[in-house]
């Protein structure tokens, strides 16, 4: 975590036609069939492709700091060592995840002995081997994870969310 | 894989959108939230908002204007589609704007046509017809329940009726409901034969410390802030009052406050306590289970003999003689002054040491914490939060004596810092007619039931299957009496209204019984049901309840009901008409006459009615200024436009909660006596494992719904079992395995959780869980008021399955934060 290197922060991508469509949430569960053609009804927004790092600039269980999908939305980028469910690179092993607390904006801290990101605010801890699922807490929802691509050379970007980011009722922000 | 809702934005809530106050509905703490709903196709914009805020920015920590997935549905209100935001109240003095883990899911965990949410609700009446349950009308409903149960009972003969009901509020409780079923079965009946949601018995969790003079909730949230102890007894606040603890806990020990906490087990709670305090000023007292009142006893007595008591206190507001209530049938400890509960309960530090596996220097070390004078000979000041560790555990009403002996010894009642209280469950809602009829102890409903009593038996959320102990037992009986019944109407399929009523009569006579149940799910119990009648939340109904420092407020109905769902309280009165009309029809003229009194419309009409008959000061409309504040009980009157409270009881040293005259508060004689409900120390001796028994911050208090909550049950799948790692060795397991439970009374599941600060041969297992009932392993003993001892149950364990592939997927990590 005191790795503060910076990160390339992509541009940012707006939603084709500005503001949300009508119910932005999950829209397209959330409309009713027959009203939903009248909105560009978007199940998830389009995210910034964008660089954070190279394969060879992470080391085994030591978390890199990282902005995404903008430098106000901090995370972490972690090659945990072994392969887990959802890893991305060669090994399958590196993750990435917003480190605000979706409880009340905290910031986690990374815990190497047992891999996990703890809050100072209220004492939540999520599992970065497990999806970021919350091990104990008052978040209402599991740590939001990056997905991540690796190209040829090496290169890591981050192209998306699972999980509303704390602070921001769009992911990529908006307007 | 964790569960994720692949949410990425979510629709603003427009400035002008309508608000509504919100008092959490799920647990005793009563966080205030706001209710936000507005038309389907509006929304606000990043510029132009409920909050005024530029929402193209990213938010700092703990920011008003940031709410999550969980806090966001879509409902119906008034008809129409409404998107609803429902997001903690930084206004409110009780969790200044703290959510938590249950609580902001609020929404979420709505019923929602458009979202697919909590499908699993009620929405229409059904009865048992053609081998199933079929929809039908309020009307043919309650006229079936209103002509069987006028089969069975009779004025002033009304046993074979058995109620199991609510007494709490919040969730689907409060002032408005528990008067309306009160009304009917202790108003227009003294039905005598009734239970609670949660135990076995109509009877109070805390009859000793209203004995002694003393209310369970007897301070204000703040004492918690103001204090220089904090002791904690078989609670664990983190996880069950969540915001109490974050927002006056923390502040208290910020302040400077010590803790001690007594658990058998080492909590989340004393693990946050550390972090906030230093472990320097928490004490965790892990004593052997069931050994409170012996720490108790002994604190006592030590304090007493150190002469750190407030003598003047005891004095001026404590009774002075010897023994003013014998111990008897309905009082298993006898009441009297401090002198005669000193000499009635003594105990060396030696004796309490070796009871409580305690040593002696950390006992003394409480007693210092607890009542030492300050250097400066100034008082210390201690409060005293208790709950079902020692509530549900052993010896009952001693051992809350016991405990309210120290609180009055050190004269930390009624005083500012002080307060010794219990920390509660549901929020409390209770108005109902006098209970007396019912008797002290109280009938066992759950073994006379399984003994073949009761022939019509009516059931407002309840359910015996999840919350009761010999469960194994009961669900096996429960189900035979009541599929007679069943069989009885399938083999009449396609008689008429009176040969379907005499068949249904017919069984009953031979064992069976008629089960009608009100709730808003179908429940466990509810598969053995004939009659299943959907009722309503807080929420979906305007609904009073107070929380655990006695806060009254009221909840604004701010989404329609279900399908045809009704408060519980207007169902209670739709049926009082039914039996009204039923009994005069079969020329039963003076018995309908007492089931007059019900042409309530709204829940508002049954408020007035009931709670405000009490309490004329209070209306809707007062409550509804006062806001997410409230009024904190008694209401004393209303100045200048708002109610006035309460905030600590008992600051005059007089005491009223027994109904003596003299107002003096009475300590209690309970002596030691060892694991006092039968069967235990049998078990104990009997079976390896200590199946310690509680909650989990994620669910408790809505597990019901949580069922359905993918956010919930992708966490815990199957409800665990906490088990020291060497003993998983010894036995061969694997962290995610399934176990089998078992001992003399029965056998349940848990998924294994490693917990290294599990002692040896002490395991905790998750209490009221639908799948994997852990009451199926509990013995019938209670204590001689029925009071339910969940907590002192011994069993071994065997491995039945490997992880299953649910189980297999989640996180086995220790909860203790690592900072
Ligand atoms: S602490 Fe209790 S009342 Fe407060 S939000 Fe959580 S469940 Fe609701
Ligand atoms: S902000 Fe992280 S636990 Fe509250």
């Amino acid at each position: 975590m005191k790795c503060n290197r910076l990160v390339d922060v992509g541009r940012r991508q707006f939603l084709r036609g500005g503001v949300l469509g009508v119910a932005g949430a999950a829209a397209a569960t959330v409309m009713p069939a027959g009203q939903a053609q009248a909105q560009q009804a978007r199940a998830m927004l389009d995210y910034p492709s964008n660089k954070l790092a190279n394969l060879a600039d992470l080391k085994v269980n030591e978390p890199m700091d990282i902005g995404y999908p903008d430098a106000d939305s901090p995370g972490i980028l972690l090659k945990l060592g072994a392969a887990v469910e959802g890893g991305a690179g060669p090994d399958g092993d590196i993750v990435a995840y917003s480190v605000l607390c979706p409880h009340k904006g905290y910031s986690l801290s990374y815990h190497a002995a047992d891999k996990t990101l703890n809050c100072p605010g209220h004492f939540s801890r999520f599992d970065c081997e497990k999806g970021g699922q919350q091990v104990w807490g008052h978040a209402t929802q599991n740590l939001p994870q990056f997905s991540l691509r690796v190209d040829d050379a090496g290169d890591i970007y981050a192209e998306g969310a699972d999980e509303l980011i704390y602070g921001r009722l769009s992911n990529v922000l908006q307007g | 894989m964790a569960f994720k809702r692949n949410i990425d934005r979510l629709p603003i809530i427009p400035a002008g959108a309508k608000e509504h106050n919100v008092t959490c509905h799920y647990c005793i703490v009563g966080c205030g939230y706001k209710a936000y709903t507005w038309p389907l196709k509006k929304q606000g914009t990043t510029d132009s908002n409920w909050i005024g805020e530029d929402l193209s920015r990213q938010q700092g920590v703990e920011t008003e204007a940031w709410y999550a997935p969980s806090m966001y549905n879509v409902v119906k209100q008034n008809g129409q589609d409404v998107h609803l935001v429902i997001k903690p109240d930084v206004n409110c003095e009780v969790n200044a704007g703290l959510g938590s883990v249950r609580g902001a899911r609020m929404a979420e965990n709505r019923r929602s046509e458009i979202t697919g949410t909590q499908a699993q609700r009620l929405t229409e009446p059904m009865v048992w017809r053609y081998g199933t349950w079929q929809p039908t009308s309020w009307d043919e409903a309650l006229d079936l329940v209103a002509r069987v149960t006028a089969r069975v009972i009779d004025k002033d003969d009304e046993d074979d009726l058995y109620v199991s009901m609510f007494d709490h509020g919040g969730s689907a409780g409060g002032y408005e409901n528990t008067w309306g079923t009160g009304k009917l079965y202790f108003g227009s009946m003294k039905v005598k034969h009734c239970r609670i949601h949660n135990r076995p018995a109509y009877n109070s969790e805390v009859h000793s410390t209203r004995d002694m003079g003393v209310d369970e909730l007897n301070y204000s949230y703040t004492d918690y802030q103001n204090t220089d102890t904090i002791l904690l007894v078989g609670t664990n606040p983190i996880e069950c009052q969540t915001n109490l603890f974050l927002n006056h806990m923390v502040k208290g020990m910020q302040n400077g406050a010590k803790v001690i906490v007594v658990d058998p087990r080492r909590t989340v709670t004393v693990d946050a306590c550390e972090q906030v305090a230093g472990a320097e000023n928490v004490l965790h007292l892990a004593i052997a289970s069931g050994s409170d009142l012996a720490l108790f006893n002994t604190l006592f007595t030590y304090i007493a003999d150190q002469r750190w008591v407030d003598a003047d206190f005891i004095a001026k507001s404590t009774f002075q003689g010897d023994v003013a209530v014998a111990e008897d049938a309905a009082h298993p400890a006898a009441l009297g002054s401090f002198e005669a509960a000193r000499a009635a309960v003594k105990m060396t530090l030696a004796e309490g040491a070796a009871i409580t596996g305690l040593t002696e220097a950390q006992i003394m070390q409480a007693a210092e914490w607890i009542a030492k004078p300050k250097d400066d000979g100034s008082r210390r000041k201690c409060v005293t939060g208790y709950e079902k560790g020692i509530i549900w555990g052993n010896d009952n009403y001693r051992v809350i004596g016991a405990l309210v002996n120290i609180g009055l010894a050190t004269g930390n009642i009624g005083r500012i810092g002080g307060g010794t209280c219990r920390l509660g469950g549901h929020q409390e809602g209770y108005f109902r007619p006098s209970d007396a009829h019912v008797g002290r102890p109280a009938p066992y409903i759950d073994q006379l039931l399984i003994a073949g009593g009761g022939k019509v038996h009516h059931i407002w959320a309840n359910d015996h299957y999840k919350t009761t102990l010999n469960a194994a037992e009961f669900k096996r009986v429960y189900n035979k009496r009541s599929n007679m019944v069943k069989e009885a109407m399938d083999a009449r399929a396609g008689a008429t209204r009176e040969e379907l009523i005499d068949a249904i009569v017919g069984a009953i006579e031979a064992g069976g019984i008629f089960s009608v149940c009100v709730d808003i799910i179908h429940s466990q119990i509810g598969q053995a049901a004939h009659v299943i009648l959907p009722a309503v939340e807080s929420g979906e109904m305007n609904l009073t309840s107070m929380n655990g420092e006695r806060r009254l407020r009221l909840v604004e109905k701010y989404m329609d009901a279900p399908g045809s769902a009704q408060p519980d309280c207007i169902i209670a009165a739709r049926l009082a008409n039914h039996m009204e009309r039923v009994l005069r029809e079969e020329g039963r003229a003076e018995y309908a006459d007492q089931f007059k009194g019900y042409d309530w419309k709204t829940e508002e009409d049954a408020f007035i009615d009931g709670y405000n008959s009490g309490n004329p000061e209070v209306t809707y409309e007062r409550l509804r200024a006062a806001g997410n504040n409230g009024v904190q009980e008694p209401v004393k009157g209303f100045e200048n436009g708002a109610l006035v409270g309460t905030p600590r009881l008992y600051e005059d040293g007089v005491f009223t909660r027994h109904g003596r005259e003299d107002g003096k508060a009475l300590f209690c004689m309970g002596a030691w006596r060892g694991l006092q409900a039968p069967g235990k120390a049998q078990q104990k001796a009997s079976f390896r494992f200590l199946i310690n028994a509680g909650r989990a911050n994620l669910n408790w208090q809505n597990w019901f719904l949580d069922q359905k909550n993918e956010f919930v049950m992708d966490r815990f799948p199957v409800p665990f079992i906490q088990i020291n790692p060497d003993d998983m060795a010894d036995l061969g397991l694997k962290p995610g395995d399934m176990v089998e439970v078992y001992n003399d009374v029965g056998a349940t599941q848990g998924l294994v959780y490693p917990e290294p600060t599990a002692r040896r041969n002490e395991t905790f297992m998750i209490f009221g869980a639908p799948n994997g009932t852990q009451g199926n392993v509990i013995n019938a003993g209670t204590n001689e008021l029925i009071l339910p001892n969940y907590k002192q149950t011994w069993a071994n364990i065997r491995k039945i399955s490997d992880a299953t592939p649910a189980a297999a997927r989640v996180s086995y990590k220790s909860w203790e934060v690592e900072l």
